[in-house]
C-alpha cells in the first residue's frame, strides 16, 4: 500500500515538472511548426543557472531563482530565434537541424563551464521538512511542485483563452496565413511565443533542479520526455499537455520501479499506440 | 567534367593502401563506413524527403547483436552477421509502420524517439549490453580464410563491401522503383492519384535503408572490436545526417564527400579541441544557413557555369 501511494505521489510531482517542461515546447510547436529540439538543453540551462545561483548565495528564494533563470533563458532563447530561425522561414527542415545544432552548442558549453560532475541543487529550507500525507511521509517540496504546475496550467490557460495575446496566438495556431491577412504581426508572434517557451523551460529547470539535480546529459533526458509528451497530448494544445505529462509522469514512475530495465521501452508504448491510432495525439487538431 | 571527377574520387580510393601509413588506411576504412551509413540515410533523405533524425539505431543494433552474439554466445561470424542484418531489417520494418503513420516533423520526432529509448536501453541494461562499459574485446571475421587484422586488409574489405553498397543503391534509385520514390517525394497526392501506394513506397524504401545502415553497422563493429552506447546516441544520428545535407542530400557522391569531411573535420579537430561537440553544432549552424543545398551540388552548378551552359 505505502509503495503504491509514494509511488503515485512520485508521479504527481513528475508529471508536474514534465508539464512545466513541454507546455512551453507545444505552444512553440503549435504556432511555429518547429520541433524545438532545444528544449532541452533550455531547460539543462535553468538547473544550471539556478544550481549556481542557488548555492552561491544562501538564502536565495528559489522561487526568484526560477524567475531570473526563466528571463535568461528566455533571453538567450529569443535571440536565436531572431538571428537564426527568422532567417529560415520558408525551410521547416533548416529549422530543426539548427536547433539541434544549437542544442549540442549549449550542452557543450555547459560542460565546459560547468565540468562533468553532477551539482546537486539544494531544496528550499522552508521546504525541507516532510509532509504526512494519509499517513506517510512525503517530501513537500515534490507536493509544491504539483500545486506550481497546476498554477502554471492555470496562468497559461488564462493568457491564451482571456487575453489579446492568447488571441493571436491561437489564430496564429489555427491558420496562420489568414492571421497575417487580418493584420496579426505573426513573425513578432513568433518570437514571444519562442522567448515564453524557453521562459518557461528555464524556469523549469530551476524547479526541477532540487530532484534531478543538473548534469551533463540532463538535455537527452529530458527531450524525449517532452517529445512523448507532446506526440502523446497532441501538438499545441495545452490541455495534452497537461493531461499528457501526468500520464507520462505514472507511467514513467511505475515503470521504473516496477521493471527498472524496460522503462524505456514501456514509456514508448502509449506513444506508439496514440501514432496508430490517433496520430493527432489526444487533444490535438493538427496532425503531426 | 563530371566523369572526371568520379574518376579523380575513385582513384583516390586506391591510392591509400598504396602509399600511406596505417594511420592514414584507417582513417580511410572510417571513412568508407561512414560513407555507407550516410548512403543509406541519404535515401530517406534525399530520395524519399523524410528526414530521420534516428538513423544511428539500425548501425548500434546491428552491431550490437554481432557483439553480443561473437563474444557472448560463440557465434561465429558468418552466422553473427546473417542474424544481426535480418534483426537490424526487421526492426526496420516494425518501426517503419510505426514512424511512417506521420511525415515531415512527426516522422522526425517518433525516428528520434525511437532512437532515444534503445540508446536508454543500452546504457541503462547493463547485465546485456554491458552499459557505459561498452562490449570490448572483439574479433573480426576471417572471410574465406583471410585474416582481417591488418589495417590494409580491412582497407579492401570495407572498400568492396561500400562499392557493392554504393552499385546497390544506385539501381535502387535510377530504378523505376527510385523514379517512384523521387515522385512521392514531391507529390504525394498526384502519386496516389495515378495508382501508386506511396505508404508502401515509404516503407520498402526505409525497410531497405535499414539494411545498409545494418552493414554499415557491422563494419563499424568489425573495425573497433568495441562498442559503446553513444554509437546509439543522437550525435551519431546527427553526424551523419550533417554529411548527407552537407555533401549535398539527393545524389549520390554528396553523402561520401560529406561523410568523409565530418570524419576528417572530427579526427583532426579532437587532436586539438576537446569541443567536438560545439564544433559539430557550429557547423551544423553554418551549413544549414550558408550553403543549404549541399556541397557536391554547389559543385556541379559551379563546373556548369564553367562551360557557359545555362543553370
Amino acid at each position: 500500500m505505502q509503495f503504491w501511494i509514494i509511488q503515485g505521489l512520485n508521479s504527481l510531482s513528475l508529471g508536474g515538472l514534465l508539464f512545466l517542461l513541454s507546455s512551453g515546447f507545444s505552444l512553440i510547436f503549435g504556432l511555429m511548426r518547429v520541433a524545438n529540439l532545444t528544449h532541452g538543453a533550455f531547460f539543462m540551462l535553468g538547473t544550471y543557472f539556478g544550481a549556481t545561483a542557488l548555492r552561491s548565495w544562501d538564502g536565495l528564494n528559489i522561487w526568484v531563482t526560477a524567475l531570473g533563470a526563466g528571463i535568461a533563458v528566455a533571453a538567450i532563447g529569443g535571440l536565436f530565434e531572431r538571428l537564426v530561425l527568422t532567417r529560415l522561414k520558408t525551410n521547416p527542415l533548416g529549422q530543426v537541424l539548427v536547433t539541434l545544432g544549437m542544442s549540442f552548442i549549449i550542452s557543450d558549453a555547459c560542460l565546459m563551464l560547468w565540468g562533468g560532475d553532477s551539482i546537486p541543487v539544494p531544496t528550499p529550507q522552508n521546504l525541507q521538512s516532510p509532509t504526512r500525507v494519509l499517513g506517510f511521509v512525503f517530501p513537500t517540496y515534490r507536493l509544491v511542485l504539483v500545486v506550481c504546475a497546476i498554477g502554471a496550467a492555470i496562468v497559461l490557460y488564462f493568457l491564451l483563452e482571456r487575453t489579446r495575446l492568447g488571441a493571436m496566438i491561437r489564430a496564429g495556431v489555427d491558420d496562420r496565413q489568414m492571421a497575417r491577412a487580418v493584420g496579426i504581426p505573426v513573425s513578432n508572434l513568433f518570437t514571444v511565443v519562442f522567448c515564453l517557451g524557453a521562459g518557461i523551460a528555464g524556469a523549469a529547470g530551476v524547479l526541477g533542479g532540487p530532484i534531478l539535480s543538473a548534469y551533463p546529459g540532463l538535455d537527452a533526458d529530458m527531450l524525449p520526455l517532452a517529445l512523448i509528451v507532446v506526440i502523446l497530448g497532441g501538438i499545441g494544445s495545452l490541455l495534452g499537455a497537461f493531461v499528457g505529462s501526468f500520464i507520462i509522469g505514472f507511467i514513467y514512475t511505475f515503470g521504473t520501479a516496477l521493471f527498472p530495465e524496460l522503462a524505456y521501452i514501456i514509456l514508448f508504448l502509449p506513444m506508439i499506440f496514440v501514432i496508430a491510432f490517433r496520430p493527432q495525439g489526444l487533444f490535438g487538431r493538427l496532425s503531426a | 567534367m563530371k566523369w572526371i571527377g568520379v574518376v579523380l574520387l575513385a582513384a583516390s580510393f586506391l591510392l591509400p593502401p598504396v602509399f600511406a601509413g596505417d594511420f592514414y588506411v584507417n582513417l580511410a576504412s572510417q571513412i568508407l563506413i561512414a560513407a555507407i551509413f550516410a548512403l543509406s540515410l541519404n535515401l530517406l533523405v534525399g530520395y524519399g524527403g523524410m528526414t530521420s533524425l534516428g538513423h544511428a539505431s539500425y548501425l548500434g543494433v546491428a552491431a550490437y547483436i554481432s557483439a553480443l552474439l561473437t563474444s557472448r554466445y560463440g557465434f561465429g561470424h558468418g552466422l553473427a552477421a546473417i542474424i544481426s542484418i535480418a534483426g537490424t531489417t526487421g526492426m526496420a520494418a516494425f518501426f517503419g509502420v510505426v514512424a511512417l503513420r506521420a511525415t515531415g516533423l512527426g516522422f522526425l520526432m517518433i525516428t528520434l524517439a525511437f532512437s532515444q529509448v534503445l540508446w536508454g536501453l543500452a546504457y541503462r541494461m547493463s547485465n546485456v549490453t554491458n552499459g557505459d562499459n561498452g562490449i570490448a574485446g572483439l574479433t573480426r571475421p576471417m572471410p574465406f580464410g583471410i585474416s582481417l587484422d591488418s589495417a590494409v586488409s580491412f582497407y579492401w574489405f570495407a572498400l568492396i563491401v561500400t562499392v557493392v553498397a554504393l552499385l546497390m543503391m544506385t539501381i535502387f534509385v535510377s530504378s523505376s522503383f527510385g523514379s517512384s520514390l523521387k515522385g512521392v517525394r514531391d507529390q504525394p497526392r498526384r502519386m496516389a492519384a495515378l495508382g501508386f501506394n506511396p505508404w508502401m513506397i515509404r516503407w520498402i524504401t526505409f525497410i531497405y535503408a535499414g539494411f545498409w545502415c545494418g552493414v554499415s553497422g557491422l563494419l563499424y563493429v568489425y573495425y573497433n572490436k568495441y562498442i559503446h552506447p553513444t554509437s546509439l546516441s543522437i550525435t551519431s544520428s546527427a553526424e551523419a545526417l550533417l554529411g548527407v545535407i552537407a555533401g549535398g542530400s539527393g545524389t549520390l557522391g554528396g553523402p561520401v564527400v560529406g561523410a568523409a569531411l565530418v570524419l576528417l573535420l572530427k579526427n583532426y579537430a579532437s587532436a586539438y579541441i576537446e569541443r567536438w561537440n560545439m564544433l559539430l553544432g557550429l557547423v551544423f549552424l553554418f551549413i544549414v544557413l550558408v550553403m543549404p543545398t549541399g556541397i557536391v551540388p554547389g559543385l556541379n552548378r559551379l563546373a556548369r557555369g564553367l562551360q557557359g551552359r545555362p543553370q
